[in-house]
């Protein structure tokens, strides 16, 4: 027998009165790793989708205000497509394809359904006065005011499906559409199927992949079939220009701005900024929950070890008779609250982690992985509690009589 | 080997000043039975926890074998306990979630001697005042007698030169009463130096000298007796 084995005993035999500070710090380790944890993968995701989208940047009608980047078109303002045209002639450097867009509610045997038009790249290509620019087949370059790295491979093949992470497409024709996933899935509707929409005939060209965007419940149609098939005329309600790297948006921003001074220009980063806000704000909420959760588990902690200390005046004035020295009664209560910190520790991290494995896909559609630094963090800090709230208990015993050894004392 | 050289010890109680030994001068040989005697609150258990390093006089010196006990630091005379001095109390203070080797296995422990050491003397001890069958027993599982024989082999775990005993028989029945004092008795006749305050008029017979503290004043009843 020796020190350890005689706290560990002692805890066995009495496990109850620890039994509320344990739960305290754990929970306190819990909220701490399961937000953290969450948060730090949903800002993963956030950059990850920022990286593969580019150096996006969007021009809006001047009125729109914009939360949610995928839903972009979906404001019912306009603007003409002749600021397609101005921002192709324009060759600002940087800008790697274009993509207005139209956005018109449509059904399909009935089922409401959202139809947007979209330009093909081809029919850039045809339009005789912009073939000099060769703007959408020349590479990537610092001629074109391109950094080295490009944020994201934005070319485009002539799969139909490419639109689903690339937002533009080789080639559509007049009567041909694109299915998202769920629409898809919802219509019953697959390859080559043909479907009637405003009164025309259209062939399915395509069925995207699921993107988890509101992408998964559109219909893609030819940009000027739609604009004549709603009566639109000639407009957008948005221009969705794909930069070539990330560094080349700062600059591209403003020179838009000066071209197009009537429109709204704004970049992906902007629009995400309210979701990395959201997660900076759980972020720092999580440390909040964490201190107050270890401040109650450590006041918990020197309670119980306060009480346990009065419970246990004989035992220790027995001990210290003994041969135990003061220094010896210290360590055994502060091993005692260091095996509380740590095993609170541990439950809360495995305890936090599976609540972020389960709560991370639910709440914010990310997966979420174990994050070893934040067991070291919940285990320190968690071991640092218990020793500090149990500090004065422990001097407390080590000062007591040994005389209490006596019946009459 | 004891010496107590003009000892005082008061209290302060309630603003009031409380005489527990009043200018005692003692000597104690080495190998004495001494019971210590006399009414409650006399000062008997004042004594046991000077000669125990555990209570400083408020004036006077208790020296030990020639050296100083309350010269001495708290370290120095924690170990001194241990090494020289074993307790037997009227409760048997025994760690109730221990069992009855691990409690006489605790001055081991904290000697530093090795965990096969600390077994293999513990079940000795235990065996030699009868209870090799109860070694896992917990103190809730056995009786008075035993536990209290569980404490007299839990003193001896270190081998001390001294016992202090405080009322060994205040809580036992009359048999376990004699069974404890015959092993206090054969502690004394392997040449430990015993000193027991008791009220027990049994037990004190035991003792081949007798201390009576009366209002925290040693009178020293053998000498008078052989004096008469």
């Amino acid at each position: 027998m020796n020190l350890r084995s005689l706290i560990w005993k002692e805890l066995r035999q009495r496990p109850t009165p620890m039994l509320t500070s344990l739960i305290a710090v754990t929970l306190g380790v819990t909220a701490l790793v399961a937000i953290q944890n969450i948060t730090v993968f949903s800002e993963q995701a956030i950059a990850q989708k920022m990286e593969n989208l580019g150096a996006n940047v969007l021009v809006l009608p001047p009125s729109v205000s914009l939360q949610d980047y995928y839903a972009a078109d979906m404001h019912g303002h306009t603007m003409p497509e002749a600021h397609v045209t101005q921002l192709a002639l324009a060759r600002l450097p940087g800008v790697q394809n274009i993509a207005p867009k139209l956005c018109v509610a449509a059904d399909v045997d009935s089922i409401p359904v959202t139809l947007t038009g979209i330009l093909p790249k081809s029919e850039f290509q045809t339009k005789s006065s912009w073939q000099g620019l060769a703007l959408l087949s020349n590479p990537v370059g610092s001629e074109r005011g391109c950094c080295e790295t490009t944020g994201a491979d934005v070319s485009t093949d002539n799969d139909p499906s490419s639109l689903a992470t690339t937002r533009t497409i080789q080639e559509l024709g007049k009567s041909e559409v694109i299915v998202g996933a769920d629409l898809a899935a919802q219509l019953g509707t697959d390859l080559d199927d043909r479907l009637n929409l405003l009164g025309e005939e259209f062939n399915v060209l395509a069925v995207l992949p699921a993107t988890g965007t509101i992408d998964d419940g559109r219909l893609f149609a030819h940009l000027h079939t739609v604009q004549r098939l709603s009566g639109s005329g000639p407009v957008v309600n948005v221009i969705e220009i794909m930069g070539c790297c990330e560094d080349a948006a700062g600059s591209l921003i403003t020179a838009l701005s000066s071209e197009l001074p009537d429109t709204k220009v704004i970049t992906i980063a902007q629009v995400v900024e309210t979701q990395v806000a959201v997660n900076s704000l759980m972020s720092r909420l999580s440390w909040v929950f964490f201190s107050i959760l270890l401040l109650v588990g450590g006041a918990s902690i020197a309670s119980v070890m306060y009480a346990n200390v009065a419970e246990r005046r004989r035992e220790i004035g027995t001990l210290m008779a003994l041969g135990a020295t003061p220094s010896y009664v210290t360590r055994m209560f502060l091993g005692k609250a260091t095996i509380l910190g740590v095993s609170g520790g541990i439950a809360g991290f495995i305890v936090g982690t599976i609540l972020a494995a389960i709560l991370g896909p639910q709440l914010l559609g990310v997966s979420v992985q174990p994050m070893p630094m934040l067991l070291g963090i919940g285990l320190v800090t968690a071991c640092v509690v218990a020793v500090a709230a149990s500090y004065l208990p422990a001097r407390r015993a080590s000062r007591l009589d040994p005389c209490l050894c006596f019946s009459d004392s | 080997m004891y010496q107590l050289e003009n000892i005082n010890k008061t209290y302060e109680r309630r603003g009031q000043t409380v005489t527990a030994l009043a200018d005692s001068t003692l000597s104690l040989a080495e190998g004495e039975f001494v019971a210590l005697v006399g009414p409650s609150g006399s000062g008997k258990t004042t004594l046991l926890s000077m000669l125990g390093g555990m209570l400083a006089p408020t004036s006077g010196r208790i020296l030990l074998d020639g050296n100083s006990l309350y010269d001495l630091s708290v370290q120095d005379r924690t170990r001194l306990r241990l090494d020289r001095i074993g307790f037997v109390f009227q409760s048997f203070n025994l760690i109730p979630w221990l069992s009855a080797v691990e409690n006489v296995q605790v001055p081991l422990s904290l000697a530093g001697k090795s965990a096969t050491e600390q077994r293999q003397r513990a079940t000795e001890l235990l065996d030699r005042v009868g209870l090799s069958d109860r070694l896992e027993h917990r103190p809730s599982e056995l009786s008075q007698g035993q536990q209290q024989r569980v404490a007299l082999a839990r003193t001896l775990a270190n081998n001390p030169k001294i016992i202090l005993a405080d009322e060994p028989t205040g809580n036992l029945d009359p048999a376990s009463r004699e069974t404890a004092m015959d092993y206090l008795s054969g502690f004394h006749a392997e040449g430990r130096t015993i000193v027991m305050v008791t009220h027990d008029e049994f037990a004190a017979g035991y003792a081949k000298r007798t201390l009576r503290l009366i209002n925290g004043v040693v009178n020293d009843e053998t000498k008078a007796a052989r004096a008469a």
